[in-house]
C-alpha cells in the first residue's frame, strides 16, 4: 500500500508538469504538439514488452504480441508524423 | 544491476519533459521532438535490458524475445512508411490513428493485468480503468480516422436516444468492470463494451470538431497508460502517461476555446448535421480571374484568410507567388489566421511555413480583427465556417458564439472555392451573398496561379 501511496504522489505531480510545461503554448503549435504527446505516450511499448515477457499462455503471448506491435506503431509513427510537421517550420523560422 | 535500469528511465522521463518543454516553442520544437526521441529510445534499451536480466531463466524466454522483436519491427516500419507517405493534409487522421494504436496497446496492458488474476485489488481496479479509457480511445481514434478520411462520411450520424444508449453502455462497462474484478470470466464482455462505445461516441460528431476529439482521446491514452504504470508498478509509465493527460486536457480546452465551445456540446452537441428546409433563393455573384487581379494589383492592402481548401489543393505554394507579386507592387498583404482553419488549429501555419512565408506575416484572429475596415481586398481562399457571420448575428445557428475573422469588414471580398456547396459545418455562409462579396469558383491551386498570371499582366 505504501508504494500506492507514492505512486499518487508521483501521479500528482506529473499531471501539474503537464499542465505547466505547456501552458504558455502558441496557436500555431497546437496541432505539433498533439501529435508530440502523442509520440509521448507511445512509452506504452515499453508496458506493452514487459506483460508480454510475463505472458505464460500461447494465448497471453498473442495479446501481448499485439499490444507491442499497436506500441511499436505508436511510438515510430508518433515520432514521424511530428518530426513531418514540425520539418515545416524551418523555412519561416525568424 | 537492475539500477542501471531504473537509472536509465529516469534520464528518460527527464528528457521527455525537457522535449516537451522545448515542443512548446517554435524555434526548439523539432528539437523538443528529437529530444523526447532520445528518451524513447533510451527507455526502450532500457527495457531489453531489464527483460534480459529478469526473465532469461523462462523456458519461453527466447520464442518471447523473437516474436517481441519481430514485432516491434513490423510495427515501425509500417509506422513509419505510412507518417513519410501520407499527404501533408491528411496528418491529422494520422495523429487519430496512432493515437488510437497506443490507446489499444494501453488496453492491452490492462486486459492482460486482468486476466492474470493476482495482485491487489486497488490496482486491479486501476488496471480496469486503463481497459476501459484506452480501449474507447482505441475505437474512438479509430472512428475518428475513418470519418477524417471519408470512408464512413465527415457528418455527423444520429439516431433515437443515441445519448441514452452510450450512457447506458457506460454504466454497463463499469458493472462489468467491478464483477471481472472478482471473477475473469467477464473479461471478454467487458473488453467488448468499451470497443462499442468508443466508436458510438464519435459517430454523431462532425468533421470540424474532430480535432478537439482527437487531442481528448489523445489525452485519454496519456491517462490510461498511467493507470497501466500503477498496475503494473512502472513509474516511467506513470509519469509519461500523466504529464501526457494533463497537457493533452489543457490542450484539449485551449482548441475548445478557440472555438468558443464547450466539451459536452462538442461531444453531445451534433453540429454539423444538416438542418433541412429553409434554402432560400439567394445567388452567389461570380466574377473573372482579369477583373479580381485588378482590384488586387492596385489595392494598397490585401488580408488573406486560408482554410481547408488551401490545404486540400495543396495551394501553398501558389499563394506565396501571390503574396510575392502583390507585394513587388507595393501591396500589404497580410495573412488572417483563424486558430481552427483547416482540419486541426495550427494547420495553416504549418502549411505556410511551409511555402517560406514568414512568420510576422501571419495573424491571430485578436490582431487582425480590427485591420479588416482598412482592408481594400479580403481574400478568402479555401475558408469558409470561420469568416461565417451568422456566429455573430444568428443564435439558432449551429456555430453561434465561435469567434470570427470578420472578413466583413474588408472594402471587398474575394472568396475561392471549389463549389457551391456548405462549409464544414454544413450551414450556409450570409457572407458569400453580401453586395460586395464575389465568387471565384475553382480549385485553390488552379484559381491563384490564374490570378497570379493576371496581375502580372498589370
Amino acid at each position: 500500500m505504501h508504494e500506492l501511496w507514492i505512486a499518487l504522489y508521483i501521479f500528482m505531480l506529473s499531471a501539474f508538469t503537464g499542465f505547466e510545461v505547456i501552458s504558455r503554448v502558441p496557436v500555431i503549435l497546437h496541432t505539433p504538439l498533439m501529435s508530440g504527446t502523442n509520440f509521448i505516450h507511445g512509452i506504452v511499448l515499453v508496458g506493452s514488452m514487459i506483460v508480454m515477457m510475463n505472458a505464460q499462455t500461447p494465448f497471453e503471448i498473442f495479446v501481448g504480441a499485439l499490444g507491442v506491435w499497436l506500441g511499436a506503431l505508436n511510438v515510430v509513427g508518433g515520432f514521424a508524423v511530428t518530426d513531418r510537421m514540425l520539418e515545416m517550420f524551418k523555412g519561416g523560422k525568424k | 544491476m537492475i539500477h542501471v535500469v531504473t537509472a536509465i528511465y529516469f534520464f528518460a522521463v527527464l528528457l521527455f519533459i525537457f522535449g516537451l518543454k522545448l515542443l512548446s516553442s517554435p524555434t526548439t520544437a523539432r528539437k523538443g521532438n528529437l529530444i523526447a526521441g532520445i528518451g524513447m529510445l533510451l527507455a526502450i534499451l532500457a527495457t531489453f535490458f531489464q527483460i534480459f536480466l529478469q526473465h532469461n531463466q523462462d523456458p519461453l524466454f527466447s520464442i518471447k524475445l523473437q516474436i517481441m522483436v519481430l514485432m516491434i519491427v513490423l510495427g515501425s516500419i509500417i509506422g513509419w512508411v505510412s507518417a513519410k507517405k501520407v499527404p501533408l493534409t491528411d496528418m491529422p487522421q494520422m495523429v487519430a490513428l496512432f493515437n488510437g494504436m497506443g490507446g489499444g496497446a494501453a488496453g492491452v496492458i490492462g486486459y492482460l493485468d486482468l486476466l492474470s488474476g493476482h495482485g491487489e485489488f486497488a490496482l486491479k481496479a486501476i488496471a480496469a480503468l486503463a481497459l476501459i479509457i484506452g480501449t474507447i480511445s482505441f475505437s474512438g481514434s479509430i472512428g475518428a480516422f475513418l470519418k477524417l478520411q471519408g470512408w464512413i462520411g465527415d457528418r455527423p450520424i444520429t439516431f433515437p436516444g443515441q445519448q441514452i444508449l452510450n450512457a447506458l453502455l457506460f454504466l454497463a462497462a463499469l458493472v462489468l468492470g467491478i464483477l471481472t474484478l472478482y471473477n475473469t470470466s467477464y473479461l471478454n464482455l467487458f473488453t467488448a463494451l468499451p470497443l462499442i462505445l468508443g466508436f458510438l461516441i464519435t459517430l454523431p460528431i462532425g468533421g470540424a470538431d474532430m480535432p478537439v476529439v482527437i487531442s481528448l482521446f489523445n489525452a485519454m491514452t496519456g491517462l490510461a497508460v498511467a493507470f497501466d504504470g500503477f498496475a503494473i508498478k512502472n513509474y516511467t509509465l506513470i509519469v509519461s502517461g500523466t504529464i501526457v493527460g494533463a497537457s493533452g486536457t489543457l490542450l484539449t480546452l485551449l482548441m475548445a476555446k478557440a472555438m468558443n465551445r464547450s466539451i459536452t456540446n462538442i461531444l453531445f452537441g451534433a453540429v454539423g448535421k444538416i438542418v433541412g428546409g429553409e434554402a432560400k433563393d439567394r445567388i452567389m455573384k461570380e466574377m473573372s480571374v482579369e477583373d479580381a487581379a485588378a482590384t488586387l494589383a492596385y489595392a494598397s492592402k490585401v488580408i488573406i484568410v486560408p482554410g481547408f481548401g488551401l490545404a486540400a489543393a495543396q495551394a501553398q505554394h501558389k499563394i506565396k507567388e501571390l503574396m510575392d507579386e502583390l507585394e513587388s507592387r507595393g501591396v500589404e498583404v497580410k495573412f488572417a489566421i483563424h486558430p481552427v482553419a483547416g482540419r486541426m488549429p495550427g494547420h495553416m501555419n504549418v502549411l505556410l511555413a511551409e511555402a517560406d512565408i514568414p512568420y510576422e506575416k501571419l495573424h491571430d484572429i485578436e490582431e487582425i480583427n480590427e485591420e479588416f475596415s482598412t482592408a481594400d481586398v479580403a481574400l478568402i481562399v479555401g475558408a469558409n465556417d470561420v469568416v461565417n457571420p451568422a456566429a455573430e448575428n444568428d443564435p439558432k445557428s449551429p456555430i453561434y458564439g465561435m469567434p470570427i475573422l470578420k472578413a466583413y469588414n474588408a472594402k471587398n471580398v474575394f472568396v475561392i472555392k471549389r463549389g457551391r456547396g456548405k462549409g464544414f459545418a454544413g450551414i450556409d455562409n450570409e457572407l458569400f451573398y453580401l453586395d460586395k462579396t464575389f465568387m471565384l469558383f475553382g480549385d485553390a491551386r488552379d484559381v491563384l496561379s490564374k490570378l497570379v498570371q493576371a496581375i502580372k499582366r498589370f
